[in-house]
């Protein structure tokens, strides 16, 4: 029996987690080596949703490709399109109007919050508390129902389009984002009585899933799971694009770099968002929502990158052109596979519990890793 | 005051006149046996129902509501449902032992109702040792779940029974210490003494602070040995998907998810009739006109709804904590809830034995 456990003379096990499991929130497998129940190795193994993604933008032409992208990382599909058509208007050189660039703005700030409230729900299930998913799932709600309006999508919405956005905003849509401003905001008191401060959760997050600095940086870690650990790398501060640059809000940075920094950062973050919405919401200038463009877009030979700042870290979009219709070469650099990478060193040394509570912060989506 | 005396008395008295004493007997397992059956069953259901309801509740939605008035009917249909799915036995699996392993468990959770009693005068077994007899026979479930863990051959299975095994284990212990500052102010290991003793007043509000504290820690040690959240490491379904009942399906499936609930069960009737004073309803010292009043409310709604109550409280737990560790788990009860509950072991004795409680 023994042996047909897989049990190694040294006691070591090897156990399969996923690409069916409930921890991995996707079709992730982690081979992992367990002494009882401490972690010896943790192995990703990638690819069960691999759809070549970056292929298939190769025949799709610059205004098609980017609808493909709110596939990735279908959280922050906002924000995947908006790195798509930043990248192509940066080889067009399109000036993007006033009112398109503070639309997509603040689509992406509620994009971010609604991400995050995904995450602080699925963190909480996987530490084995329920009910919080369902309160996450209350108030992301209200900004599905926002989304589903202007945008006529709720979950990938296909809103940014070179030049600015598809359509301009539903008429109730400053009033409903400023009653979900006031929701939210009493919400977040509520969570952190419920999670945050409970001595279980505390408990389970601090001193687990170490990760320093240098380490963050070596892995290619970016997000929240890179500020956690305090490294400053927001590129809406670093390398602002659209109207960050003259917003106010702060880079969430903390410096313990175990699960409860990185847990905090995101808490701390929808809390910035709140305020870049509340900077923005009253202060939507009038105007064209999208800039005149060609019928057919070229761009023109060369090499394009583009940053942008999504929920889980820094997604770069590298656009080779050979002057057609179509990209000669499309190179995503997702947040969610450097992230993943660091998971190993994370989880290292600690419980099979503490892995399952690392992995949780590093708020994966599977398809943005595989794309 | 309604009592189920006289009903179970006239059955025994009709009996003995018609039968000679042998077959007397062998009726009366056989009534108390198809009793202790149809209760299991009915209380699996209800508590089933209930879970899913509160869970609902807390949970900002309206829970189960389709089958049946107020979807009362849906634990039936879910039972029906486990009874024709095919019960799977995988191949590497231990055939015997995993076939043994629920029987095991639901026979146990079967066995502990015995000395409990329902109402007055109403109960299966009055045992003299009824307190060590409830801590001997409600150890036994650990091997049913170490059994049916090993026997699956799976590694989720083998590591939620170790845990579950590691857990229960510890926590018979706090369990057992905060049962025994009962049993120190009562001075009886038999139950319907216990519940005799609390005619006065309940020993929660009758025994003072190291009463209260006993009662706090049995309650978390009930909640670790019915394997509940928080301390659901046995099942851990973020972590090994189900944990030692991984592989099982259909009715094998079920019996170890009715267990669970008659476990829940069971702790909960503990608790209320040690803590809570069981079906005695609530007497305060020497008002006799109060106490009177509650005399009128039938003896077994006191202990179902004190029962339902502790119930209510577990379920809340569930809904609302998130999981320990397995090392947190070790630590708090090896290095918490043991020490505290020596130290309140011996402070109930110093009250006890000069008096002080009420």
């Amino acid at each position: 029996m023994v042996e047909e456990l897989g049990i190694t003379a040294e006691g070591d096990q090897v156990i399969n987690i996923g690409p069916q499991h409930p921890a991995t929130h996707g079709v992730l497998n982690l081979v992992v080596t367990l002494n009882g129940e401490t972690i010896k190795k943790v192995e990703p193994h990638l690819g069960f949703i691999h759809r070549s993604i970056e292929k298939m933008c190769e025949s799709l032409s610059y205004r098609q490709f980017i609808y493909v992208t709110s596939r990735m990382d279908y959280l922050s599909s906002h924000i995947n399109n908006h790195a798509c058509a930043l990248c192509v208007e940066k080889g067009l050189q399109i000036e993007v109007p006033q009112r398109g660039q503070v639309i997509r703005v603040l689509m992406d700030e509620l994009t971010r919050i609604a991400s995050h409230l995904l995450w602080w729900g699925a963190q909480a299930m996987d530490l084995g508390a329920f009910t919080p998913y369902f309160y996450a799932f209350r108030e992301r709600e209200t900004i599905t129902t926002i989304m589903e309006e202007t945008c006529g999508a709720r979950l990938t919405m296909n809103y940014m389009v070179p030049g600015g956005v598809m359509v301009d905003l539903h008429p109730s849509f400053q009033q409903k984002v400023k009653e979900f401003i006031t929701l939210i905001k009493s919400k977040i008191d509520e969570y952190d009585e419920l999670v945050t401060g409970n001595i279980i959760f505390q408990n389970r997050m601090k001193g687990v899933g170490y990760l320093t600095a240098a380490d963050a940086v070596s892995y290619g870690c970016t997000g929240p799971t890179a500020r956690g650990s305090g490294v400053h790398c927001d590129v809406r501060k670093i390398y602002p694009y659209e109207v960050y640059g003259k917003l106010h809000f702060d880079e969430v940075l903390e410096t313990e770099g175990d699960s409860f920094a990185r847990y905090l950062v995101r808490m701390k973050e929808i809390k910035q968002s709140i305020s870049i919405i509340d900077q923005l919401i009253d202060n939507i200038p009038d105007g064209d929502f999208q800039a005149k463009t060609k019928a057919v877009l070229k761009l023109p030979k060369g090499e394009f990158y583009q940053r942008v700042e999504t929920a889980r870290g820094e997604l770069g979009v590298y656009i080779v052109s050979e002057g057609g219709t179509t990209p000669y070469r499309i190179k995503f650099r997702s947040p969610g596979f450097s992230n993943l990478s660091a998971l190993d060193h994370m989880a290292k040394g600690g419980k099979l519990g503490d892995l399952v509570a690392t992995m949780g912060t590093l708020d994966l989506v599977i398809p943005d890793i595989d794309r | 005051m309604f009592s189920f005396h006289g009903i179970t008395s006239s059955v025994q008295t009709w009996l003995n006149n018609t039968f000679n004493p042998t077959i007397t007997v062998m009726i009366e397992s056989v009534i108390v046996i198809l009793l202790a059956i149809a209760l299991f069953a009915a209380l699996g259901l209800v508590l089933v129902i209930m879970e899913r309801r509160v869970a609902a509740f807390m949970q900002i939605r309206l829970g189960p509501n389709r089958v049946g008035p107020w979807g009362l009917l849906q634990s039936t249909a879910d039972t029906l449902k486990l009874i024709m799915k095919e019960g799977l036995t995988p191949d590497g699996a231990d055939k015997f032992l995993f076939n043994l392993a629920p029987f095991i468990v639901m026979i146990v959770a079967m066995l502990i109702l015995a000395p409990i009693g329902f109402a007055k005068d109403f109960q299966i077994w009055d045992i003299n040792i009824g307190v060590l007899y409830l801590s001997a026979i409600s150890s036994i479930s650990v091997i049913g779940i170490l059994m049916a863990g090993w026997a699956s051959n799976n590694k989720y299975s083998l590591m939620g029974a170790m845990r579950s095994g590691a857990q229960i284990v510890s926590y018979e212990l706090s369990a057992g210490l905060s049962v025994l500052s009962i049993v120190v102010l009562t001075g009886s290991l038999k139950l319907s003494d216990i519940v005799a003793s609390q005619e006065n007043g309940w020993w929660i509000f009758k025994g003072h602070i190291p009463a209260i504290i006993a009662f706090v820690i049995f309650i978390i040690a009930a909640t670790a040995e019915t394997n509940r959240a928080p301390f659901d490491l046995a099942e851990a379904e973020s972590e090994l998907t189900a944990g030692f009942h991984t592989e099982y399906s259909g009715m094998k499936f079920a019996l170890f998810f009715l267990a669970e609930y008659i476990n829940i069960f069971i702790v909960c009737a503990i608790g209320a009739t040690l803590f809570f004073g069981g079906w005695m309803p609530f007497h305060v010292g020497s008002w006799e006109g109060f106490n009177h009043i509650m005399d009128y409310i039938p003896s077994s709604v006191w202990f179902f709804g004190k029962t339902f109550f502790l119930i209510f409280v577990i379920m809340w737990f569930r809904w609302t904590f998130p999981r320990l560790r397995i090392d947190q788990l070790l630590n708090l009860e090896w290095k918490y809830l043991l020490p505290i509950s020596m130290f309140n072991l011996l402070l109930m004795t110093i009250i006890a034995i000069m008096g002080w409680h009420f």
